[in-house]
């Protein structure tokens, strides 16, 4: 579903990927994990495009990924991306800001835009905040309304960057159901998380990056119980600790 | 309201100045049919101002909403095309560009050209370098992660522009927008020099008739202070409802 193939990329000096390559099949939930600045964003945001790879080759559902813009729509036409900063558009109402892609890009009429929406919003549990502004909801109701927008586009594939990571503890676990419920349903996933409860729940394969490499790749089993190198091991006894 | 007591501020200031001798409030004295007939004549400046100031406004914003967008792009031509034109437009005084573009603009092309589209190609051009700069700064302003979450839902540049970034830029230039407004149609007065019937002409004639332009001008700047705080208000109204919108 995924190819990523010998994918580098740097900020001027900073080479924030190296050399990485990552095979995701249809339906298999890939977490992400690693330092801060280890690349782990960066590599799920080439996947959509967000970020130009210098080096390497991405496909995504059958389309390689140049940068032209036939390309871009393509590949975003079927991944959809949750961020850390939920980034709803604060001068729409939930609904609007769901209904927006699906009107727009994919040319569906009004009504049918709105059924889509709302039987989203059922699905992530906040169909009586339809008519609210972002701001007027907490922000564990906001990541929700953001995994619904993407949903509305009915992507084959999510990508998840942190998004727990801006949020209240007590708001984690509403975000990481929906997410349990969405990988549950056998959409293909990638999630870049620091929640490890919820890694061992999902995944199918655990990676673990730092300075820009997929230092190590395995099912959660042997991730956990016995990783293969000391960096990974180290960062696993700094997360798990408490 | 502020408004109310400026307004009766500059009226009680008159009043007390028609006592000392040197005011002749006859001439605009609407209780006399000379005075009625000098104010209505006064007053009938007023629809050009306003047709005069709009229609450039309207004009000046879409034009320097076009040069704003190059400027905002990752083409170097194209945002070089930016600068040049709003360096250019800006250094040139809106009283010669008046006088440029209803005198110069027709023996250069050829085409004749009314006094009022004269006033408009000068107060849009001259306006448009001003405006290109206030879209930019708030377009800028706007949040990259809207920009990522509209590439997310696969919207194209224009779906985007129109539904995400500009809604949210508008709100936040509107007060810098109104203050254009303003300045516009106070510099509408300039059009007088070419014949433009608006109210800055209208006194003018009116004082070479009746010569009294301590009166009439003294109207005159009355007619744009009511004008002015009137659309001000109007400009504020706009804001707290479009704030209101985004708080629901």
């Amino acid at each position: 579903m995924i190819t990523v193939e010998n994918v580098s990329k740097t900020f001027g000096d900073f080479h924030a990927l190296k050399n990485v390559s990552l095979e995701v099949l249809t339906g298999e939930k890939v977490v992400v994990c690693g330092p801060s600045g280890s690349g782990k964003s960066t590599l799920i945001r080439c996947i959509n495009g967000l970020e130009r790879h210098d080096q390497g080759l991405i496909e995504v559902a059958g389309n390689a990924l140049t940068h032209t813009n036939a390309s871009l729509r393509a590949v975003r036409s079927s991944v959809g991306m949750v961020f850390q900063q939920f980034n709803l558009f604060p001068h729409l109402t939930v609904k609007q800001n769901l209904t927006l892609g699906p009107l727009r890009t994919r040319k569906l009429s009004q009504s049918d835009a709105d059924k889509l929406a709302m039987s989203y919003l059922d699905r992530v549990r906040i169909p009586e905040q339809a008519d609210k502004f972002p701001r007027q909801l907490s922000g564990g109701q906001q990541q929700r309304v953001a995994i619904a927008r993407s949903l509305c586009m009915e992507p084959q594939i999510m990508l998840f960057d942190e998004p727990t990571s801006a949020l209240d503890p007590e708001m984690i676990n509403e975000v990481l159901d929906v997410m349990t419920e969405l990988a549950g349903s056998g959409m293909t996933m990638i999630c870049v998380t620091h929640e490890m409860g919820f890694a061992k729940r999902v995944a199918d394969t655990m990676v673990f990056m730092d300075h820009g490499e997929i230092v190590e790749k395995a099912p959660p089993e042997d991730f956990f119980s016995n990783p293969g190198t000391e960096r990974c091991r180290d960062f696993l006894s700094k997360i798990l600790a408490h | 309201m502020t408004f109310y007591r400026l307004l009766g501020l500059c009226c009680l200031a008159l009043l007390l100045g028609g006592c000392s001798g040197n005011w002749g409030w006859y001439v605009v004295d609407p209780t006399v049919p000379a005075g009625w007939n000098n104010l209505k004549f006064l007053l009938s400046g007023l629809y050009y101002t306003l047709l005069l100031s709009f229609t450039a406004i309207v004009i000046s914003i879409v034009l320097g909403l076009a040069v704003a967008l190059p400027g905002l792009s990752s083409n170097p031509i194209l945002r070089r095309f930016n600068r040049i034109y709003v360096e250019l437009v800006r250094a040139v005084p809106i009283l010669v560009l008046i006088l440029w573009v209803y005198y110069g603009l027709p023996q250069m092309t050829g085409l004749t050209i009314t006094v009022f589209w004269a006033g408009v190609i000068a107060l849009a051009l001259s306006d448009s370098a001003f405006e290109a700069e206030i879209f930019r700064a708030g377009i800028q302003s706007i949040d990259k992660g809207q920009y990522e979450a509209a590439h997310s839902i696969s919207l194209s540049y224009s779906d985007m522009m129109i539904y995400v970034i500009l809604p949210q830029a508008v709100r936040r230039i509107l007060p810098a927008l109104g203050n254009q407004l303003v300045y516009m149609l106070k510099m509408s007065s300039l059009v007088s020099v070419i014949g433009m019937q608006e109210l800055t002409r209208k006194a003018n004639e009116l004082v070479v008739v009746e010569y009294r332009p301590l009166e009439i001008y003294t109207v005159l700047v009355l007619e744009y202070l009511v004008l002015i705080l009137i659309v001000s208000a109007g400009v504020r109204w706009l804001e707290r409802k479009l704030q209101s919108d985004q708080r629901g």
